[in-house]
C-alpha cells in the first residue's frame, strides 16, 4: 500500500491506495439512492476500475420515509483486480438516515466506515426506524468508524439561493452532496457526472443548477473539513485490452436480442407485460424502433405470449421477457409454441416466489416451473446466464437454438443479474456471425407441404411463413400426424410425435459446448452452479485454490439439454457441491440424470450468495467437518 | 397489377369437415369460401386464427394459412402475427364462450387497439363442444347440464362489448341469411381497421333453436331490422314500421297516414350514440342486423410502422455498433489502459 501527501491541497491528508472498496449508498427510496450509486457506478467505470453492483430496492415505490421498509440500498464493488462480486460486506456505508443505518448495520464487519447524515437522525426517524435510543449517542456504533455529517443543512447552505425550486426541491439535490462528499473521498472526477446531470435535465437549468452546486459542495466539504485524514485510490483494473462499457443484465438481454434480429436480417417483435424486474428489458428495447424494432406492451402475460407466437408464425424473430409469476400465465401459449414447433425466445428473469413472492429480490426458484410447468411431455432448451454481460451471448445462442430446432428457448435470468452490472469487452458487431434462416418456398413433398416433416439432422420442421404460395397449411394445439400434421388422435402417431418433439431438443447436445472446468480436473471436490451464483462460486473456489484447496468450480449456462460431458465430470470428483438460491433444483435433477448424490447448498433470502458463504461449505466438506 | 382469379373451391381444404349435421356453421364456412375469391387477395396472403370451441375449427377447412390456437387467445396471436407481417389479412374465428369468457380481454384490447383484423364471432349462446354448458350470452334462465335450475347470471350483449371496446367496425348476421352474411363479411373485410361481425348461430344438438324469433323465415321480419347506412330504419313483413327519433329515444311507429317514411330516423354509421341505442334494443324493438357501427381510425399496424419510420428519420437506421457504443465508454489499451 503506497502511502503519500498530496500536494495540492490546504491541509495534510493522506492518500492511501487500495486493491478494491465495496461501498453502500443507503437511504429512503425517495431519496435518490439508486441514482447515486449509479452514477458512481459510471465513474468508476470510466477511471477503469473493474466493479460490479448491486441495487437492492423495496417493492413499494414509495414506502412510509424513514421506515426500515423503505430503505433503498445500492452497493457498487471496485477493484484495481479482476473482481466477481458486488462484495459480502461493505468497506463503507453512507447512511442517510436511521432506518437506512439500522438496515445495513447487520451487514458490516467491526472496522467498516459509515458517513451518517446526522440531521436526519430525529427523535422522528429514529423512532420510525424502532431505535430506542440514538446509535449515535449510545455506544452501539464503536466498533465502527463514524463520520458525523450534517449532510441536510450542508446542502441547503449550498444550494439555498438557486432560484426556481422550492425548500423540499432543493433538498433533494442531497444524495449529490453525499456522492460528492465519497468522489472526494475516493479521488474521483466530478465531470462524468455533471455531465449527466446536465444532459438529464437540460430543460431544467435550475436542477442542473441545484445538482452540480451540490456535488461541489460535498466534494468541497471533504477537502475542507478536518474529518477525513486520508482519501483512498484505486488504480485501474487491468482487464484484456478493448473498448468497454457498463452493462446490467437487462440491457445485455435486449442488445442480445436485437443484434439475433439484425443478424438474422429481420425485424424483432417483442411483445411483453410489465412485470418486476424484467421490465427494463422492454424499456431498452422500446426506444429501438429505428432498428426494426416492434416493442408491444400486451395486456396481459398470456396475450403477450400469444402475440409472440403469432409473429413467429409470421416469420420474425420474436422474445417476451417476464417473471416467474408470468411464466405461469405464460405456460399455456409457451405450450402451444412447443406444439406448433416456431422459434421464439421467452426470457424469466427470475425473483423470490411462490405467488407474488419478493418482487425486486432474487431467487433462482423457476427452473423446475421451466421444464416442467406445462401439461403433457412439454420439452425446451433452457439456458442461463452466468454474469451481466453473458446475457448478451446466451440471448444471441437462444435465438440460434430456437431458429436450428424450431423451438421456443427459455433463457433463465434473475433479478441479481437484471440489475446488476459490470464492465462489457464490446464486441465488433461484424464479429458476430450471422443467424442463418432458410424459409422454404416450394412443396417438400411431391408437389404438397407437410408442415411437418422434418430435418434428418436436426428434426426441426421447415419455417414456412404466410405469403409463400403453394405451402399454405394448418397448424394447431390438436396432436398431429407425422409430416402431414393434420389433426391426428392416433395412438401411434401421439407417441411418434412424443418422441420426435423430445429428440429434436436432445439432439441440441451436439450443438451446444461442453462444459469447462475451473481447477484440477479431477478429484476431492466439484462445485457446480448455474446463473448468478457465478461469481461467489468462482470467487470461493479461487480463493479456495489459493489455500492450494483440491476444489474446482464448473458452472452450467445449459440447463436442457445438459452439456454431454456432464455425466463424465461429475464422475471424476468425490463429492460435488450444488449451491442454488433455492431449496435444490439443479441438485434434484443431477441426482434424477446422472444418480449423483451431490450436496446442496441453498439460500432463499432474496439476496445473492456471499463469498464467504460458500467458502465456508467448501472448507466443512474438505474438512470432514460436515454435521 | 394481375387479377387474381380464385374460386370458392380454391378454400376447400382436404380435410372432412366434422360439424353436427345442421350446424349453423356449415353455412359460415360456405359463406367465407365465397366472399374470400371475391377480395383478390392471393390465399397465401390470408389466415384464419381460432381459439378452441366448435366454430375454432374453421380454419382447418379453409385451404389457407391457419392456427387453430388455445382458448380465447387467437386475438392475441393475430396482434402479433398482423404486427409482424402487415400485409396479411388476418381472420379470427371466435364463439361465444372462446370470445367472451375466456378471452374477454383480448378482444376488448384488441379493438380498442384498432389490429387490422377481421374477427367472426359465431354466438349460439351455448358451450357446444363440452357438450351443453350454459355461455356468457345464454339468456337468464337457460337450464343446461351446468345450470340445471336456470342460469343466475345475466348474459353479455357482444355488440355493446364492441362499441364499449372501441371498435371501429361493429355489425351482425344471421346463419341462414346467406346473401346478408356475405355482405357483411365481405365490407369487415374491406374495412380497414378491426372489423367485429358477431353470427347469430344456431346449435342443433344443445341448443336448437337459440335465434329462432329472429331467423325462422316466418317471424324475423317482424323481428329483425336490416339496417343501411344512409337510409331511413324501416322494417316488418311488408316493410309496415319503422323507428322515429322521439325524445325519449327511438321508437317504433307504424308506417300509415300519420308517419310516412320520410319521417323515420336515418341509420347513420358513424354515431356512436346511435348504435350503442340499437345495441340495446330489447323486444318489442326489433333486433339490428348488418354494420351498425363503421368508423375510420388509425390501425395499430400503421401506428407502429408509422414511429419506425419516423424514428429512421429522426435517429437514421439502426446501427449495432451505436447500440453498443451508448453511453460512456472507456478503452482498456494493451500495457495497463487509456
Amino acid at each position: 500500500m503506497a502511502e503519500e501527501q498530496t500536494a495540492s491541497e490546504k491541509r495534510p491528508v493522506v492518500i492511501q491506495e487500495l486493491e478494491d472498496v465495496v461501498i453502500r449508498f443507503a437511504g429512503d427510496s425517495g431519496d435518490g439512492m439508486q441514482l447515486t450509486g449509479t452514477q458512481f457506478t459510471n465513474t468508476a467505470a470510466i477511471v477503469g476500475n473493474d466493479i460490479s453492483t448491486l441495487p437492492d430496492y423495496p417493492a413499494e415505490i414509495r414506502a412510509p420515509a424513514g421506515t426500515l421498509a423503505g430503505v433503498s440500498g445500492f452497493q457498487v464493488h471496485m477493484a484495481q483486480s479482476h473482481i466477481w462480486t458486488p462484495g459480502d460486506t461493505p468497506d463503507v456505508l453512507i447512511a442517510m438516515n436511521p432506518a437506512a443505518l439500522k438496515a445495513s448495520l447487520p451487514d458490516l464487519e467491526p472496522g467498516a466506515s459509515i458517513i451518517i447524515n446526522t440531521d436526519a437522525f430525529t427523535p422522528a426517524n429514529l423512532a420510525k426506524a424502532g431505535y430506542e435510543t440514538n446509535p449515535l449517542r449510545d455506544g452501539s456504533l464503536k466498533n465502527f468508524q463514524v463520520y458525523e455529517v450534517p449532510i441536510t443543512t450542508l446542502n441547503r447552505n449550498a444550494v439555498q439561493d438557486v432560484e426556481g425550486l422550492s425548500p423540499k426541491q432543493l433538498d433533494r439535490s442531497r444524495n449529490f452532496f453525499a456522492l460528492g462528499l465519497v468522489y472526494w473521498l475516493y479521488d474521483r472526477p466530478l465531470e462524468p457526472t455533471m455531465e449527466w446531470v446536465k444532459k438529464k435535465f437540460a430543460k431544467r437549468p435550475e436542477i442542473i443548477e441545484a445538482n452540480i452546486r451540490a456535488l461541489q459542495a460535498g466534494y468541497n466539504y471533504g477537502d475542507t473539513t478536518r474529518l477525513f485524514q486520508t482519501r483512498y485510490r484505486i488504480r485501474p483494473a487491468s482487464l484484456p485490452p478493448g473498448t468497454y462499457r457498463k452493462v446490467s443484465g437487462n440491457e445485455a438481454l435486449a442488445m442480445g436480442l436485437v443484434t439475433a434480429a439484425r443478424k438474422a436480417g429481420k425485424p424483432l417483435f417483442y411483445g411483453s407485460y410489465p412485470i418486476t424486474p424484467a421490465s427494463d428489458i422492454l424499456h431498452a428495447l422500446a426506444p429501438l424502433r429505428n432498428y426494426d424494432v416492434i416493442t408491444f406492451q400486451a395486456e396481459d402475460e398470456i396475450a403477450a405470449m400469444g402475440s409472440v407466437v403469432g409473429a413467429a408464425f409470421g416469420g420474425a424473430m420474436a422474445a417476451t421477457g417476464t417473471s416467474g409469476p408470468g411464466i405461469a400465465l405464460k405456460s399455456e401459449a409457451i405450450n402451444l409454441a412447443v406444439m406448433l414447433e416456431l422459434p421464439m425466445v421467452i426470457i424469466d428473469v427470475q425473483r423470490g416466489g411462490p405467488s407474488t413472492g419478493l418482487p425486486t429480490k432474487t431467487e433462482q426458484s423457476d427452473l423446475l416451473q421451466v421444464l416442467f410447468g406445462r401439461n403433457g411431455e412439454s420439452p425446451l432448451p433452457v439456458l442461463a446466464p452466468a454474469t451481466p454481460a453473458e446475457c448478451f451471448d446466451i440471448a444471441l445462442m437462444a435465438f440460434r437454438i430456437a431458429v436450428r430446432a424450431m423451438t421456443p428457448v427459455i433463457v433463465l435470468s434473475d433479478g441479481y443479474l437484471g440489475n446488476s452490472a459490470q464492465p462489457w469487452n464490446i464486441p465488433d458487431p461484424d464479429d458476430i456471425p450471422p443467424i442463418e434462416i432458410k424459409h422454404p418456398t416450394e412443396p417438400n413433398g411431391n408437389g404438397v407441404f407437410l408442415p411437418y416433416k422434418r430435418d434428418p439432422e436436426t428434426l426441426a420442421r421447415p419455417w414456412a411463413i404466410p405469403g409463400a404460395a403453394g405451402l399454405e397449411h394448418r397448424i394447431g394445439g390438436l396432436e398431429k400426424a407425422p409430416e402431414y400434421g393434420n389433426v391426428s388422435y392416433s395412438p401411434h402417431d401421439h407417441e411418434q410425435m412424443v418422441r420426435e418433439r423430445a429428440e429434436k431438443i436432445a439432439r441440441l447436445v451436439e450443438f451446444i459446448p461442453e462444459l469447462d472446468v475451473f481447477g484440477p480436473e479431477e478429484g476431492d471436490l466439484l462445485v457446480l452452479g448455474w446463473g448468478s451464483t457465478y461469481g461467489a462460486i468462482h470467487a470461493a473456489v479461487a480463493d479456495a485454490q489459493n489455500r492450494d484447496l483440491p476444489v474446482a468450480h464448473a458452472h452450467l449456462r445449459y440447463l436442457n439439454p445438459f452439456p454431454r460431458n456432464l455425466g463424465d465430470v461429475l464422475s471424476r470428483y468425490k463429492r460435488v457441491l450444488v449451491p442454488e438460491m433455492n431449496m435444490g433444483q439443479l441438485a434434484m435433477l443431477l441426482r434424477s440424470q446422472y444418480l449423483c448424490d451431490v450436496t446442496p447448498l441453498n439460500k432463499v433470502q432474496g439476496r445473492p450468495f456471499k463469498i464467504i458463504e460458500i467458502s465456508r461449505k467448501i472448507d466443512e466438506m474438505l474438512s470432514g467437518a460436515e454435521k | 397489377m394481375t387479377t387474381i382469379q380464385l374460386t370458392r373451391k380454391d378454400f376447400v381444404s382436404d380435410q372432412t369437415v366434422r360439424w353436427c349435421p345442421g350446424c349453423g356453421d356449415y353455412a359460415i364456412l360456405a359463406q367465407m369460401q365465397k366472399v374470400l375469391p371475391e377480395l383478390g387477395i392471393p390465399k397465401e396472403n390470408i389466415v384464419f386464427i381460432s381459439g378452441i370451441g366448435c366454430s375454432s375449427r374453421f380454419p382447418y377447412y379453409m385451404n389457407t394459412y391457419g392456427i387453430h390456437s388455445i382458448h380465447g387467445r387467437a386475438p392475441t396471436l393475430a396482434t402479433g402475427l398482423k404486427l409482424a407481417n402487415p400485409d396479411l389479412s388476418v381472420w379470427v374465428i371466435t364463439g361465444d364462450g372462446d370470445a367472451l369468457s375466456i378471452g374477454g380481454n383480448h378482444l376488448l384490447h384488441a379493438a380498442r387497439r384498432n389490429v387490422d383484423i377481421n374477427l367472426i364471432l359465431f354466438n349460439n349462446r351455448i358451450y357446444g363442444l363440452t357438450k351443453g354448458q350454459y355461455s356468457p350470452t345464454s339468456p337468464r334462465g337457460t337450464r343446461t347440464k351446468s345450470s340445471p335450475m336456470g342460469t343466475i347470471e345475466w348474459p353479455l350483449n357482444p355488440i355493446s362489448i364492441a362499441l364499449a371496446a372501441e371498435a371501429t367496425f361493429v355489425a351482425r348476421t344471421v346463419d341462414v341469411l346467406q346473401k346478408h352474411m356475405h355482405d357483411i363479411f365481405l365490407q369487415a373485410a374491406n374495412h380497414k381497421g378491426f372489423s367485429f361481425v358477431e353470427v347469430l348461430q344456431n346449435c342443433v344438438i344443445f341448443n336448437d333453436g337459440a335465434w329462432e324469433q329472429y331467423a325462422n323465415r316466418k317471424l324475423r321480419d317482424d323481428n329483425d331490422i336490416f339496417l343501411e347506412p344512409g337510409k331511413p330504419m324501416v322494417f316488418g313483413r311488408y316493410s309496415d314500421k319503422g323507428l322515429i327519433q322521439t325524445p325519449d329515444g327511438l321508437e317504433i311507429v307504424e308506417l300509415n297516414d300519420e308517419y310516412t317514411i320520410d319521417d323515420l330516423a336515418v341509420h347513420h354509421v358513424e354515431s356512436l350514440e346511435l348504435a350503442w341505442e340499437l345495441s340495446r334494443f330489447q323486444y318489442p324493438k326489433p333486433l339490428p342486423l348488418g354494420v351498425i357501427y363503421n368508423v375510420t381510425r388509425e390501425t395499430f399496424g400503421e401506428g407502429v410502422r408509422g414511429q419506425i419510420a419516423d424514428a429512421k428519420v429522426l435517429k437514421g437506421e439502426g446501427d449495432l455498433y451505436k447500440l453498443y457504443n451508448a453511453g460512456e465508454t472507456w478503452q482498456v489499451k494493451k500495457n495497463g489502459r487509456k
